[in-house]
């Protein structure tokens, strides 16, 4: 039996500097520092969660508990919930559009009632997926520790926030003491050097890191995401970025606050204000990690040479540029990741060495907490732009949350989409898990700007392939995967 | 209080992919509901074919593996979504001690809370414990003992896996977080008094705000 505990594994030597000044630290030990209330004895950490975000498919177990033990909700002004899972996005929709859905959103509702939390239902202006309205609604906030009943927590990452996805005892754990016992991650960080190309997104760097490094890299880190690349994105793929931590087997990712994420931040309902807001920015100008910051492991990414990402697998590491081809199992070295690759071109009806551009497709899906923020719909409305979706393709687009619908609407997408032959959907997660009507037909090729390209995550037979918002939108005209840098949009811009 | 965790003794079925995913384990099928047959769930998609009707070629529907209490898994198991129902559908069906390489972290952190032990083996025992399910395949029959942290295998080799000491001990009282966690509540009063007084702006009632959020724009 091991004395310690599996993540307290080598931690990164605590420098003390002669004049006995503060130890360099990462930006991740600073937040987690404020955070820790005490290590507890088998070596985790009790850290206070500042915010705490609810969600309908994960929560009402967790009430059940509560009730069970006749506990209370401590800290129910820290607390916000939604429903966005298993609710139908049909235009018009209630909580009984999918039959399937109404236990669980009407749960969702009535334990936050009956506990004062703030809910965010499909008929209110606020509803969203959380990872969406947590960052838009100034919720989640840089230094904070925010924790979310879902594994995409690591979204709130992108503005310098620690999200922490947990499981439905956890969600207990927080409802009743506002606090989690974790073990510490270890810090990480990747630096993506260089500049993107046309038609190079946030997506595709997280998708061809996940391909370069594994599924399993991060596993047990906290990764920080730095570099050139990283400061020149907007705050908006900052969240891309941060969401897909946990399709590398990360606990958490995050970019460091800078001047762009205090102006993301600024204005939003539940951000500070005024004097508050002055002090909050001062004290996110120090989350940046020190100079001689230990980190467990360092990586770069040279993003020059980054090409629009397409899946072609069952994993999200089974990644290659869309001018590339579908790869031969034979030519991975590990025997066991042969076979794998092998079984998911079966399921996936490729072959090896197949063009990947030209690849037909049936559904094309934009959304999810990965891709449903405006930035994401405005980058494929400009693809999309006076065009039309081939006949063949079921194409539908669903904002991340009623926010980003209506801020959409103002600026006329919805008529862009609709004009082209897509569906204009109300938010929710959607195709991203299938779990409502949104349905991805047996044997089925989706493109799909989501995070997980399982088997049968959209559906039984389901066969994914993950891309950029841009690529997706091109490729649901076209009828078959298509490079976006060949279309009209990014034509005659050189490439770097 | 969860039923403690001590010695068991029971049959081990072998599943050598890696990074199998929570989605595998529990498809999402099963949690429309907050009353699903989750131990008919369990691996729902791989057991079952569109019909319903099981499939022989998967190992928990093979005789002596239908009754598996531990279950000898890959690289990275239980990667991919956070779902707790991964951990309660191996519960139901009656696994309650995985034995892997190294498990996806939320995955771990869960089966604890439910009582279920996630403990780490070696290259060298993984091989050795599926070999000795494969001798024994009409009764691959185990005993675990936690205190221990051993295997005794069907022909009484006995074998180690590795489990932090804090969390052993938790399964064996069969210990309730809550509770444990409640044992701190001044000091976590305390935290949150401090931290009010540095850190105001991040406590100050969020949800005075505006309920509408006012601008979307990056
Ligand atoms: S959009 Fe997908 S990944 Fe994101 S919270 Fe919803 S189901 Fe999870």
């Amino acid at each position: 039996m091991a004395d310690s505990d599996r993540g307290a594994q080598p931690r990164a030597p605590v420098r003390t500097s002669p004049e006995g000044a503060e130890p360099p630290r990462t930006v991740f030990d600073k937040i987690w520092d404020a955070h820790r209330i005490r290590t507890l004895e088998d070596g985790r950490d009790l850290v206070f969660v500042d915010r705490h975000v609810l969600q309908e498919t994960t929560s009402a177990q967790a009430f059940a508990g509560l009730a069970r033990a006749g506990r209370r909700v401590r800290h129910p002004e820290l607390t916000i919930a939604t429903q966005d899972h298993i609710l139908s996005t049909v235009p018009g929709r209630d909580e009984t559009t999918n039959p399937d859905g109404r236990e669980l959103l009407g749960l969702m509702r009535s334990n936050a009632g009956r506990h004062g939390i703030r809910h965010f239902g499909l008929d209110d202006p606020g509803q969203g997926i959380v990872h969406v309205i947590a960052p838009e609604s100034g919720f989640a906030l840089p230094g904070s520790l925010l924790a979310c009943g879902d594994s995409h927590t690591s979204t709130v990452g992108g503005l310098g926030a620690l999200g922490i996805g947990v499981g439905t005892s956890e969600v207990e754990h927080v409802l009743a003491t506002q606090t989690l016992a974790l073990t510490r991650p270890r810090p990480m960080r990747v630096r993506f050097e260089g500049a993107r190309g046309p038609g190079v997104t946030a997506k595709d760097l997280i998708l061809y890191m996940i391909g370069a490094l594994g599924v399993a890299a991060g596993r047990g880190c906290a990764v920080e995401y730095a570099g050139a690349a990283v400061r020149a994105l907007p705050v908006e793929a900052r969240l891309t970025l941060c969401n897909m931590s946990i399709e590398f087997g990360a606990r958490l990712g995050l970019v460091a606050p800078d001047d762009a994420t205090a102006a993301y931040v600024s204005g939003r309902p539940f951000a500070p204000r005024g004097a508050d807001f002055e002090r909050a920015r001062e004290e996110w100008r120090a989350l940046i990690s020190d100079e001689h910051a230990a980190f467990d492991r360092d990586e770069v990414i040279d993003c020059d040479r980054v090409a629009p990402q397409i899946t072609w697998g069952t994993s999200p590491q089974d990644v290659a540029g869309v001018d590339g081809v579908v790869p031969d199992p034979a030519g991975f070295a590990d025997a066991r990741r042969r076979d794998l690759a092998a079984e998911a071109l079966r399921y996936m009806g490729l072959e090896p060495g197949m063009p990947l551009e030209g690849l037909p497709i049936d559904v094309a899906f934009i959304g999810s907490c990965t891709n449903g923020r405006l930035s994401d719909l405005e980058a494929a409305a400009e693809v999309v732009r006076g065009r039309r979706v081939a006949p063949s393709v079921w194409a539908l687009v669903v904002p991340g949350s009623q926010a980003v619908r209506r801020a959409a609407e103002a600026r006329g997408l919805h008529r862009v989409f609709q004009d082209a032959g897509f569906e204009w959907r109300e938010a929710g997660c959607s195709m991203c898990v299938s779990i409502n009507e949104d349905v991805v037909p047996t044997g089925a090729r989706c493109l799909a700007t989501s995070n997980r390209n399982f088997e049968n995550r959209q559906g039984r037979g389901s066969r994914t392939h993950l891309a950029s918002p841009a690529t997706v939108a091109a490729a649901a005209l076209a009828g078959r995967v298509t490079d976006v840098r060949r279309t009209e949009v990014f034509a005659g811009e050189a490439r770097p | 209080m969860r039923t403690p965790l001590t010695l068991l003794s029971g049959v081990m079925a072998v599943l050598p992919d890696h990074n199998v995913n929570t989605d595998s384990i529990i498809p999402s099928a099963w949690l429309r509901s907050a009353t699903a047959d989750l131990a008919r769930g369990l691996f729902g998609a791989r057991r079952f074919d569109e019909s319903g009707r099981e499939r022989p070629d998967f190992v928990l529907n093979q005789r002596p593996f239908r009754d598996a209490k531990f279950l000898l898994a890959g690289e990275n198991f239980g990667c991919g979504s956070s779902r707790e129902a991964a951990v309660w559908a191996l519960a139901r069906f009656g696994i309650r001690c995985v034995f892997a390489p190294a498990f996806a972290d939320i995955f771990y952190e869960n089966a604890f809370r439910n009582g279920v032990l996630a403990g780490l083996v070696d290259e060298t025992t993984w091989l050795a414990l599926a070999a000795a399910v494969e001798r024994h395949r009409d009764a691959p029959l185990f005993h675990v003992d936690l205190p221990a942290a051993t295997i005794t295998d069907p022909d009484g080799i006995r074998h180690g896996f590795t489990v932090p000491a804090g969390r052993a001990e938790a399964l064996i009282r069969g210990d309730d977080e809550i509770d444990l966690t409640l044992r701190h509540i001044d000091e976590i009063k305390r935290f949150l008094d401090t931290a009010t007084a540095e850190r105001g702006w991040l406590y100050r009632s969020p949800l005075d705000g505006p309920l509408e959020p006012q601008r979307t724009t990056p």
